[in-house]
């Protein structure tokens, strides 16, 4: 972390200069983590029609820290990232074994989660305030440790990426082939569900549940509308979820707004571009 | 190119396909029975049924995908017997318009392990270019999948069959979704590919058209094959008439 410290202490804002400000600098670093993260994992949320599915991935992360809360625990992340897992875990193996279409199965898993979420919440005369921080997200919660603990898991999502990406979407483009040539994905397809999970899950606090889902979907819709293949549309969904996310943290910043809401914005306005951009190659 | 020596009738030192007593029951019901059947190397065979008479499974049956009783076997030229290889044209779905998938990055996934998220090397590139040559295709790498008429996406789908190149080749419902040039155009690459490369060629279809045209064999079957012959034979048989509620003809009275 001293490292990173000064190398901010080099960048030309008064927030930058050294001895202080550490929050904006934690926020800084890990707005530089999570946004490749979720770029990278929107192009496959965008690409399975999983975006209904990350939403209520985002409720289920609150239910678990509900639940963790009224266990008593201090700190309700490992409950709640535990309960995100096992839950998109169960998730996926219900998908393939009901013949519910997958916007049903969301629909059953989300309400259920959030029902449960609130009931634990409110549980013995509980107060619902408390969990207002996730609704809207905290950027002043960013610690060291989470942001190290997301760095990890975008490497291991890369690796992920680099074994798995052929077959995933091979097996998203056109199941029947990637059936007939041997492709089975369960594992990866799980991986990559826990995956969302955690990230949806550690990063909560920051962004806010209620817009969350905007970083898993906005990124690579507007990369959909400009991409003529796979390159492009990591690159401009990567690219976009980066640029969006340091403008909405300096935004959010100067104006003393919510940096989730701000990034958000941003991320809709370079949407609003991306469909300017497709009419006109059209 | 050729990969097995041409064949007559007499499968004593040639390559052939051979079911025998094929069956399959899905939950309690047969969807396919006493299935028997022999195809050349070099033939192109059309199977002909109306809808739910068992051609998918057959198919997948014959893929390996489905439990299935009796036997399939291969023979190799030369007497061996041996797994076939088998490339698989399945029914396409209709792809998002949008899709940012180009043919070069959809091919490339389904042949190679390179990661197509990364800058793809000029020998892959080529190497996916001279694969879709096969099918006359290779000015299409860099289109998107949603761009592609019924008959190109056939073509690039029918390229990826040829790679690796497989004994017998199956084409499930090839020309539905293209149109009447689609279609002859795929027919006479379907011949000249079986000339090239000395395939078997099985496919499903329900257009009789031009049947008597290509088909060196016609499969009649609905649930278990009904009647095997040319294209004539099988199209004036009872059976046809039978299963297709075609009014019967009026029999010669003595």
């Amino acid at each position: 972390m001293n490292l990173w410290y000064a190398l901010v202490e080099l960048l030309p804002f008064e927030w930058a200069a050294p001895g202080h400000m550490f929050f904006m600098k934690n926020a800084l670093l890990a707005v530089l983590v999570i946004t490749p993260l979720f770029g990278l994992l929107s192009t496959m949320v965008v690409t399975q029609k999983m975006s209904f599915f990350s939403d209520a991935l985002g409720h289920c992360a609150f239910t678990g820290a509900a639940i963790g809360v009224l266990c008593g625990m201090d700190d309700p992340t490992a409950a709640s990232v535990a309960f995100a897992i096992a839950l998109s875990v169960l998730f996926t193996w219900v998908r393939h074994r009901t013949t519910l279409a997958n916007d049903t199965v969301i629909g059953v898993f989300s309400s259920t989660a959030v029902a449960l979420g609130i009931f634990a919440a409110t549980f013995d005369g509980g107060s619902f305030t408390k969990f207002n921080s996730y609704l809207i997200g905290d950027i002043l919660s960013v610690d060291p440790a989470t942001i190290g603990l997301l760095a990890v898991i975008l490497l291991l999502v890369v690796v992920l990426w680099i074994v798995s990406f052929n077959r995933l979407l091979l097996s998203s483009v056109h199941p029947v082939l990637a059936h007939s040539r041997g492709i089975e994905v369960a594992w990866e397809e799980g991986l990559f569900t826990a995956a969302v999970a955690v990230v949806v899950t550690l990063s909560m606090t920051w962004v806010g549940l209620l817009v969350i889902n905007s970083l898993l979907v906005l990124p690579a819709a507007a990369a959909r509308n400009l991409a003529k293949n796979v390159r492009q549309y990591h690159l401009f969904s990567i690219l976009g979820a980066v640029v969006c996310g340091l403008a909405g943290l300096f935004t959010s910043y100067y104006l003393g707004a919510s940096t989730g809401a701000s990034i958000t914005l941003y991320l809709a306005f370079y949407f609003l571009l991306s469909l300017a951009g497709q009419s006109g190659r059209r | 190119m050729t990969i097995h020596k041409h064949c007559g009738d007499n499968c004593h030192d040639s390559c052939c396909l051979q079911i025998t007593g094929l069956g399959v029951v899905s939950d309690g019901r047969t969807i396919l029975r006493d299935i028997d059947l022999h195809i050349h190397c070099g033939q192109i065979v059309a199977v002909i049924g109306p809808n739910g008479a068992g051609k998918s499974t057959l198919f997948q049956a014959i893929l390996g995908q489905r439990p299935h009783t009796g036997s399939i076997s291969f023979q190799r030229s030369g007497g061996k017997k041996t797994r076939p290889l088998i490339g698989y044209v399945p029914q396409s779905p209709a792809f998002g318009k949008g899709d940012p998938v180009s043919v070069l990055d959809f091919f490339a996934a389904a042949v190679d392990a390179h990661p197509i998220f990364l800058p793809v090397p000029k020998k892959l590139r080529q190497r996916v270019a001279e694969c879709l040559a096969h099918v006359h295709a290779e000015g299409l790498i860099d289109q998107q999948l949603g761009s592609l008429s019924g008959g190109e996406l056939q073509r690039v789908l029918l390229a990826l069959a040829l790679e690796p190149l497989p004994h017998i080749l199956i084409l499930d419902e090839p020309f539905s979704g293209v149109d009447v040039e689609g279609e002859l155009q795929l027919l006479l690459l379907l011949d000249e590919l079986r000339r090239t490369f000395d395939l078997s060629i099985l496919l499903s279809t329900h257009d009789f058209s031009n049947l008597a045209d290509y088909a060196d064999k016609v499969v009649l079957m609905k649930e278990t094959v009904l009647k095997v012959g040319t294209a004539k034979e099988v199209m004036g048989s009872p059976e046809f008439a039978r299963v297709f509620h075609l009014r019967p003809r009026k029999e010669e009275t003595p």
